[in-house]
């Protein structure tokens, strides 16, 4: 492989390069196979707004929300969208009800566009006129609408080869036995074909996923024909898991996660003991999300340009050549080091994950973060590794985490390893059970804040039991009873995806995009919440604050404040003295000092920086000469 | 720069119950003198040792007294001899005293800076603590340290005391301890002293904080609970990584006369359109363009700068929650800390109050900051209450940053309760790792090793030791990771050793089913697709290759040939892009059995030919081609008949070769008597 050799140099500027960045090379291509029978429009699910909401705009809202979220963060997927059981019919097999949903200016199977997701937002209107319902399997045809909808589906998916690309088929539907209303000979006859038809379909390396929407009443039964389909047996049929969503919310929250293709990114070595270590993978389920790189564009013709790097010597002029070496003035000497000399000075750890012990959980404090953490999660079927993993699980969730040393070729650093319960709601898994892998800082990273500021012969005040009690009450009354961290979308993102949506649609009018991280100015109005905070402002600050803090405010200037008080004062006093506009007529500026250059300055609130010319300069354009 | 300069004196133990760390304060104090030289050059340090049989210092000449303390260099600035002097401190033979060593450094102070340098002066005391102090010639050792501390807070002097103290069975007084230990303590009530207790070397290496960064408020002004309510906060950063010093890049062009070359290197960027690679866009005509699916949007920087999110600049209170809502693996950045307005009484009670109703109820409080006017984004954070127990500290707040709904990944793992039991520990496995976890306990009796606050970087501290020797011989290989700093990356020798017999109970437990799993995993680590790992990508790559063979092969068949018809055949109809495949396929085969029927000589190729048509027949069923086989097999009988090639029909009959029946493919025509008889019905005709 190609080693870029700026690799190491980048080291300080973006720490743990791979942590944040995910390879374009196992690109995805999906294709979201909806049914859009009858039964997926009369079948419906409460929304939170009481309104009642169809199968197919819970599947159709999902999956305008995964594209959005695709074109933000793997915009190298391709995606195709595309319906079964359908009136009309458009597709390049000319199947009969499969009709693929698509926008100009590209392919059936492609990255997603600003206009698919534009268009596809407004496709429940035009659905019923353009694309219209029909159930495809009938008795007395042999129209097979499924069977269709695969072909199709993998005709698609043709494109690219398998080795480059995870292909998937995600399959929405809430019919549990397609060929229900036929019977006998052509029923054996469909689903046979059908499930040849899928079996090819994933020997190619095309995986089919089935998100089965349910009522909770009404069980999506898998072992009348999706089993077949998936091939899932035994165990794996159990936890396959129908969507099972009351409400149309927790069936959008279980679609949603799993429609994601979970990535690792990286196996590693857990050394338990000397004999003893497992394979974990590690994946990145926290990362900030950024707006993405800048292309550097010619603003003429809106192409691309080309970024050239040379080095070249500070001393000299001249162009180096090659990859320099690097060096840190110490003793008024250089002290050379070659990227060899510093990846070994990194090279502080045997082995990549290295167990050191076990601490209680109280000695992980708060302070104890520098980055976001990675999941660990024992790597598949290997009954060592979870064996342990469960061992120490439960005993690490009791009081424990373990520290390990990570030895990453950057960045080698101490670890805390929690466990994490499995924890369920209604809409699925929250959090996987596993290990969550915290780095933590080392002593130079921590700074004694807390006792910057001390008094050293006064005690610090403390609040009494009764401010106390008043701070419980007013915690009880904002009580967030519901929080969860990810309910806030970031609003700069979302403005300025929505910026980026408009001008790549050439939209005249900029969205608006509502900022969710504001406090909740309603709930604080409530009476019950504006008694407790009064009556908690009035037990630690006592009566009458508002005046006071406001004389506090202006008592309490700082010593350099009242100094730039002072010269301000004096500047406007001096350069009432001088005659500026009559020197400056005159051409006599030069003449004076620089300081008396300042006054001026100073007293119009101008910068002061700067040669004497500078000065003057400023001088003569601020009077306009 | 040389306003912010700071005097340090280095105040150090050598006496005899010191000599076992010793090692590891000449290379802690060589570090903080080496940092010093990179990053503050005019900081001035001066160097004392006690406990040695000499003596030599001012105060001795000038009052007497003060025996046993040498000022092994006067306050000056840092340079490389004042490196290799730590690296060679002197060991001691009496036990000496550390509050005449104190005095005499704080006298080193006072006469080089008088006044002036307020707030820039320190002590760094460092010893064990376990020598006696001599009795003062008038009144109490406490009140000599009250007088000493009160002259420390009047010149605006800080000390930094680190006791060390490795083993507990030193051999001394324990009230000698006691009695020092409370001494200490007295320094720190009075005076500006903070006192570290450290208790094995590689925590000393950790202990005395090597490089001072003077802390900036990343946020001062009102913590708004309200409209109304509001409590003055500023706002710090509490851990900051303290980044691998940034090398720059050599440049050798410069003549080796030119003193006063600089020898680093300018990046220069060069912005070149794509169309004429000889042809530079100047900055003027560039603008910044932002991918948005395929498309790549340009935005001017003045659009950007009118449609882009323009928070005000606060800090608000979005409620309190349980601090069970807040997971601690989703704390996202690095640390800041709240603190009270410091001199605002009011304000500093209030943030107690709020800090300790939390505390009390398992609370914590979600809040949302900019903080400056212009910063492009909002941070929605969880403040958790740091309650001090330290007399003089006020209470405070730890801020960390919480993740937005993008920055969210919701993979589904498998649940380890639903996993079949086989893949369940067994209680004797469960009991070894229970064993394990107890026995490498890190914190016992509330004894943590390894505490972040004061583990050092082994990274930064091996690349200053290489930087040492470096300079002193520039072709130096790099030194091996010492021994004091090999305890935070492996686990303690020592403590496994303890606990052998625990760890072979845990290895025989796990062992047993470790070898056939491990190679198990280890081929599926092959088998696994790229997923962007560099250590997996040689074994990835190879089988890479191999599934590119294999699927070319299976690609590349578009018709039967001699050499294995049957292969190629199944490959045709397992062909899925396309329709045509399979009738190709089918009618390929059928030429084939033809023409190897009759081209026979003596029925040699009858086998062959037998072999083609059972595949044929079993391709045909899955294909749900019943009538092309059934056809062709009729017609082939019948062309036997005809050619005078019975001994082939009678080869079909031995082999049981049948018509597909209705049974087998729903849509033939023929019953499974009419299919069975085929063959038997035909025979006597043929005799015929």
């Amino acid at each position: 492989m190609d080693i870029d050799p700026d690799d190491v140099f980048r080291d300080d500027e973006d720490p743990e390069n791979e942590l944040f960045q995910e390879r374009d090379s196992t690109k995805e291509m999906l294709v979201y196979l909806v049914d859009a029978s009858p039964k997926m429009f009369s079948t419906t699910c409460p929304s939170e707004d009481q309104k009642d909401v169809t199968h197919f705009q819970v599947a159709v809202s999902c999956i305008a929300q995964s594209l959005r979220t695709q074109i933000i963060n793997r915009s190298y997927d391709e995606v195709a969208i595309c319906f079964f059981n359908t009136r009309e019919r458009k597709n390049l097999q000319d199947s009969n009800n499969v009709y693929v949903f698509n926008v100009p200016e590209r392919e059936e199977l492609d990255r997603p566009t600003a206009r698919l997701i534009k268009e596809f937002d407004s496709i429940e209107e035009s659905f019923s006129k353009e694309i219209g319902s029909k159930y495809g399997i009938l008795p007395g045809s042999r129209d097979n609408s499924l069977y269709n909808a695969l072909w199709v589906a993998q005709a698609l998916l043709r494109k690219g080869s398998a080795k480059t690309a995870e292909k998937r088929i995600l399959l929405f539907t809430n019919e549990d036995d397609p060929f229900g209303n036929i019977k006998g000979m052509t029923k054996m006859d469909m689903t046979r074909t059908t499930l040849q038809r899928a079996k090819d379909a994933q020997d190619l390396g095309i995986s089919i996923e089935l998100l089965p929407l349910t009522r909770p009443d009404d069980e999506f039964n898998m072992s009348l024909f999706y089993a077949d389909l998936l091939g899932l047996e035994g165990t794996n049929l159990t936890q396959f898991k129908a969507l099972v969503g009351e409400r149309f919310e927790d069936m959008k929250d279980q679609l949603r996660k799993r429609m994601f293709r979970k990535r690792k990114i990286r196996r590693l070595k857990f050394i338990i003991t000397d004999a003893i270590s497992i394979e974990v993978n590690t994946y990145a389920l926290v990362r900030p999300t950024n707006p993405g790189t800048i292309t550097w564009l010619d603003s003429v013709t809106n192409l691309p340009l080309k970024t050239d790097r040379s080095f070249i010597c500070a001393d000299t002029g001249a162009l180096v050549q090659g990859t320099p070496k690097l060096f840190q003035t110490y003793k008024n000497e250089s002290i050379m080091f070659s990227t060899d000399e510093l990846s070994e000075i990194k090279r502080v750890s045997t082995g990549p994950l290295r167990l050191l012990g076990f601490k209680p959980l109280s000695c992980l404090k708060d302070y104890h973060n520098l980055k976001p953490s990675t999941f660990v999660f024992p790597s598949d079927e290997c009954t060592l590794c979870s064996n342990f993993i469960f061992c120490i699980h439960f005993n690490l969730l009791a009081v424990f985490f373990a520290v390990a040393f990570y030895g990453s070729s950057t960045h080698p650093q101490l670890v805390a390893l929690v466990a994490q319960e499995e924890i369920m709601s209604t809409s699925g898994q929250v959090e996987p059970p596993g290990m969550h892998m915290i780095y933590l800082p080392y002593s130079d990273d921590v700074r004694p804040v807390e006792e910057l500021h001390t008094d050293t012969n006064a005690m610090a005040p403390r609040a009494t039991d009764d401010q106390i009690k008043s701070a419980s009450a007013l915690v009880r009354r904002v009580d967030l009873k519901s929080f969860s961290v990810c309910q806030f979308a970031n609003p700069a993102l979302q403005r300025h995806y929505a910026v980026l949506q408009a001008l790549a649609l050439d939209e005249d009018e900029m969205p608006d995009v509502q900022d969710e991280t504001l406090p909740d100015e309603e709930g604080m109005a409530r009476p019950g919440v504006v008694k407790a905070l009064e009556e908690f402002k009035l037990s630690v600050y006592g009566e009458n604050y508002d005046e006071e803090s406001d004389s506090i405010a202006s008592g309490k200037t700082s010593d350099a404040s009242k100094k730039r008080k002072a010269i301000a004062d004096k500047a406007t006093e001096e350069s009432a003295k001088v005659d500026w506009s009559d020197l400056a007529d005159k051409g006599e500026l030069k003449e004076l000092t620089v300081p008396k250059l300042k006054y001026y300055l100073t007293a119009n609130g101008l910068s002061v920086s700067g040669k004497k010319e500078d000065l003057i300069n400023r001088i003569l354009t601020h009077l306009g000469k | 720069m040389a306003r912010n300069k700071e005097g340090l004196v280095l105040v150090l133990d050598v006496g005899p119950t010191m000599h076992a760390v010793l090692p590891e304060v000449e290379k802690v104090c060589s570090m903080l003198v080496q940092k010093k030289m990179i990053f503050s050059k005019n900081d001035e340090v001066g160097l004392v040792v006690f406990g040695t049989k000499d003596t030599n210092n001012e105060l001795t000449n000038e009052v007497g007294g003060y025996e046993h303390v040498m000022v092994l260099r006067n306050i000056k600035v840092v340079d490389g001899n004042l490196v290799e002097a730590l690296q060679q401190l002197p060991r001691g033979s009496i036990h000496g005293d550390f509050i005449d060593a104190v005095v005499v450094g704080m006298d080193m102070l006072i006469k080089k800076y008088g006044q002036t340098n307020k707030g820039k002066k320190r002590l760094c005391l460092l010893t064990n603590a376990a020598s006696p102090t001599k009795d003062p010639y008038d009144g109490t050792k406490e009140d000599q340290v009250n007088t000493i501390a009160e002259q420390m807070r009047a010149h605006g002097m800080k000390m930094d005391c680190i006791v060390v103290r490795v083993t507990q069975d030193l051999d001394v007084d324990k009230k000698i301890l006691e009695e020092n230990d409370y001494l200490l303590n007295a320094f720190s009530y009075k005076s500006s002293t903070k006192t570290v207790h450290v208790d094995s070397p590689t925590s000393l290496l950790g202990a005395l904080r090597t490089r001072n960064i003077s802390p900036v408020t990343i946020y001062r002004g009102d913590f708004e609970m309200s409209s109304k309510m509001k409590i003055k906060v500023w706002v710090y950063k509490k851990t900051s990584e303290e980044k691998f010093p940034t090398l720059k890049k050599y440049s050798d062009k410069a003549p080796p006369t030119d003193n006063f070359a600089t020898h680093e290197i300018k990046v220069d960027y060069e912005y070149k359109s794509i169309e004429d690679p000889n042809k530079s866009v100047p900055p003027e005509q560039r603008i910044k363009g932002y991918r948005y699916g395929p498309q790549v949007v340009p935005i001017s920087s003045a659009e950007l700068e009118a449609f882009k999110f323009k928070p005000e600049k606060s800090v608000k209170l979005l409620g309190f929650t349980d601090d069970s809502n807040i997971m601690r693996h989703y704390y996202m950045r690095d640390v800041n800390i709240f603190i009270a307005e410091p001199g605002n009484t009011k304000a500093i009670v209030a943030v107690s109050a709020l800090a300790r109703a939390l505390k009390e109820m398992n609370k914590v409080a979600i809040v949302r900051c900019v903080w400056r006017q212009g910063q492009g984004n909002a941070v929605v954070g969880v403040l958790t209450p740091n309650v001090s127990d330290k007399h003089h500290i006020p209470d405070s707040f730890y801020f960390n940053v919480l993740p937005f709904a993008e920055d969210i990944r919701e993979f589904q793992f498998p649940s380890f309760s639903n996993l079949p039991s086989s893949m369940q520990p067994n209680e004797q496995q469960q009991e070894a790792a229970d064993k394990l976890v107890q026995m490498l306990d890190l914190a016992p009796t509330g004894k943590e090793v390894l505490r972040p606050d004061l583990t050092p970087n082994p990274v930064l501290e091996r690349f200053y030791h290489c930087l040492e020797v470096k300079s002193k011989q520039q072709d130096a290989a790099v030194p091996p990771l010492d021994e004091t700093l090999r305890k935070i990356t492996e686990p303690d020798p020592e403590l496994i050793s303890q606990n052998k017999a625990v760890i072979d109970e845990f290895h025989r437990c796990f062992e047993l089913k470790e070898n056939p799993k491990l190679k198990k995993s280890s081929r599926r680590l092959l088998k696994e697709k790229p997923t962007g790992s560099n250590e997996e990508g040689l074994g990835s790559g190879a089988v890479q290759a191999i599934d590119a063979i294999e699927y070319t092969s299976r690609v590349k068949v578009e018709k039967i040939g001699d050499l294995d018809p049957v292969q190629d055949f199944e490959a045709m109809m397992s062909r899925r892009d396309g329709t045509e495949w399979v009738n190709k396929a089918i009618q390929d085969m059928k030429n084939k059995i033809f023409d190897m029927v009759e081209n026979s000589f003596e029925g040699d190729t009858y086998h062959k030919a037998l072999e083609c048509l059972v595949a044929l027949r079993k391709g045909c069923i899955l294909e749900q081609e019943p009538k092309q086989f059934n056809d062709f097999l009729h017609h082939l009988v019948k062309f036997c008949q005809e050619k005078d090639l019975k001994s082939f029909g009678e080869y079909l009959a031995s082999h049981e070769i049948t018509l597909i029946s209705k049974k087998e493919a729903p849509d033939s025509e023929i019953s499974e008597e009419d299919a069975k008889s085929f063959i038997v019905k035909r025979e006597p005709k043929a005799e015929n």
